[in-house]
């Protein structure tokens, strides 16, 4: 019916409006790192001026991006001390708790994730000033992230908890362990793939937070502040060193978090299978052996 | 209630079940409600210094809301960022459709695998990183405007970053591929032998689409298009790198509020932005007659 002609015509079409719009999605990018080399005092590829390294000594040396990585780092790591827990919290109650009123609080605990980060800095900084008289600091990010981010958390927890199997806890509780053992030994390792996932997730959204951290700052200076700063009063090609660097950072860390990721499922599917296997030979066998542990 | 609390405690123990409670109480409380409660409350009061407040002059008042939709030209701001952002979410369906439905058709080829990863690295890279990217690309003298001059299309630079035109472009490249990532999923879904039989059966390819891809892929769509609209009308880092002083978002109104301490003018331009957003999500639940839950799907 159709013929092969307008069959390649519809290739054509469909390959180049895919070319088109990689094009599109990487050549931002890429010009914006590539003016990082040229030797002109403003940040274009037009005139060429020649080839130089010169701006990511220029870039490396301003001590005031250290300190302001150096303040990311602190708030994304309390972020991460105060959200996996949360997270956790909120994604046992949701698939474990048989109580009234969980869509209620499944709402509540998932609004941040859709309301605009400046709305979210805006009444952390006034909820903490009006009531306890505690004006804008890097404490006050610290509450204002988490509060999105465990909600983050939460739905990695309970996409790994829907597919729990509650048996496990009870044999252990059945074979005497306290629920705290059973916390540690049953719950921590099942979880493992997930908090990993969660604690990486939790660090970039908040090492890339810009709009709930410059609500609760103060006077600090965190390194997305740091950037815009920069980006906003008149740019020189330093910015774009700094920029090169971060894609490059950025794309590592991300096939990285895409690799392990992976490993950590199969690893995870492994040990299904081997617990399936040892369960069969359970079954098959009339005397029981021990089997080592994985 | 109280056997599943019960229950919960042979579970957990006493310690475990105060973690599960205390933490979900303490986020929700401290978090979320009652800072929420708390800009509304400052919303109502007038702005005064600390020395004043609880005094006589602290009454409940609507004139910060007043002035945030009677002044002209607040007025003006909402309107165009609320009209922006919708044209934003507009411009991103009309091209992440085609995408997602091609990466979708490819089903499980290797090169759909290489191309999903392509679009996650630009994904991965800060927005304000990509809004900088624009911001170089739409400058003056920067290469968009050297090619429109050579192709003779425009006699001098056209100011792209002095209005409007640059935010709705740098809000488009930000937020894209949170439309495509839902679209595809959807429409990952759907049956490839629907469209073939329905190929087969002679149909043109908008009915394909009309008949059989749209409606299967509506919460995708809808998904898509109420997380791009509230990640553009909620924009801050985009609209403050990529627009010039004429092109204000609600967004820096607030923030300008903020910076000049008056946070209860700042509560209140915040909670007309947020009703505004919440009406516009309500009318896409509505049009596309989608449920909460299956948006989250």
């Amino acid at each position: 019916m159709t013929g092969t002609s307008t069959d390649r015509i519809l290739r054509a079409i469909v390959v180049g409006y895919l070319v088109l719009f990689f094009v599109y999605m990487f050549a931002p990018l890429i010009y914006m790192m590539a003016v990082a080399f040229n030797d002109s005092r403003i940040p274009t590829l037009n005139p060429w001026r020649g080839f130089t390294l010169n701006w990511f000594v220029v870039m490396w040396e301003d001590t005031r991006m250290w300190q302001s990585i150096w303040k990311s780092v602190v708030i994304a790591f309390w972020v991460i001390v105060l959200s996996i827990p949360l997270g956790l919290a909120g994604a046992l109650f949701m698939v474990r708790l048989q109580v009234p009123g969980k869509p209620l609080i499944y709402s509540i605990l998932i609004s941040p994730v859709l309301m605009p980060g400046i709305i979210i800095g805006l009444s952390t900084l006034v909820f903490w000033d009006a009531s306890f008289d505690i004006g804008g600091r890097w404490q006050l990010s610290v509450l204002g992230q988490s509060s999105f981010i465990s909600a983050y958390c939460m739905l990695l927890f309970m996409a790994r908890l829907q597919r729990f199997d509650p048996t496990l806890e009870e044999a252990a509780a059945d074979l005497g362990a306290t629920p705290l053992q059973v916390f540690w030994t049953i719950m921590v390792p099942y979880m493992r793939p997930a908090i990993l996932s969660a604690v990486a997730i939790s660090f970039f959204q908040s090492f890339e937070n810009y709009n709930t951290t410059t609500f609760t700052i103060g006077n600090d200076n965190t390194f997305t502040m740091y950037i815009v700063g920069k980006v906003r009063k008149g740019v020189t090609p330093d910015t774009n060193a700094l920029a090169f660097v971060l894609v490059v950072a950025t794309v590592i860390g991300g096939v990285a978090y895409e690799l392990v990721r992976r490993r950590e499922m199969k690893r995870a599917a492994r040990r299904a299978r081997r617990a399936q296997q040892a369960d069969e030979a359970l079954v098959a066998t009339p005397t029981p052996v021990a089997q080592p542990a994985d | 209630m109280f056997a599943g609390l019960r229950e919960a405690v042979r579970r957990f123990g006493y310690g475990g079940l105060t973690f599960i409670l205390g933490g979900c109480a303490f986020w929700a409380l401290f978090l979320i409600v009652l800072p929420n409660l708390m800009m509304v409350d400052q919303a109502f009061r007038p702005f005064l210094p600390r020395s004043e407040w609880g005094g006589p002059k602290d009454v409940y008042t609507i004139a910060n809301f007043t002035l945030a939709l009677v002044d002209p030209f607040n007025q003006l701001i909402f309107l165009k960022t609320i009209w922006a952002s919708v044209l934003v979410t507009v411009v991103a369906l009309a091209n992440a459709y085609p995408i997602s439905f091609i990466l979708a058709r490819g089903g499980q080829s290797g090169w759909v695998g290489i191309l999903m990863i392509g679009l996650l690295i630009p994904f991965w890279v800060n927005e304000i990183l990509r809004s900088f990217a624009w911001l170089l690309l739409l400058a003056r003298l920067g290469p968009i405007n050297d090619l429109l001059l050579l192709l003779g299309i425009v006699d001098e630079p056209y100011p792209f970053l002095r209005q409007d035109m640059g935010v709705i472009i740098g809000l488009v490249y930000a937020y894209i591929l949170f439309m495509i990532f839902p679209l595809y999923s959807a429409m990952e879904s759907l049956d490839p032998n629907q469209i073939d039989a329905a190929r087969d059966l002679g149909a043109p390819w908008w009915r394909i689409h009309w008949d059989i891809v749209i409606p299967h892929s509506k919460p995708g769509i809808a998904s898509g298009c109420i997380v791009t609209f509230m990640l553009a009308a909620g924009s801050f880092a985009v609209p403050q790198i990529l627009g010039g002083t004429r092109s204000m978002w609600v967004t820096q109104l607030i923030y300008n509020q903020f910076d000049a301490i008056n946070w209860n003018q700042g509560a209140a331009y915040g909670l007309v932005l947020v009703a505004l957003c919440l009406v516009f999500v309500l009318a896409m639940m509505a049009v596309f007659r989608v449920s909460l839950k299956d948006i989250a799907k």
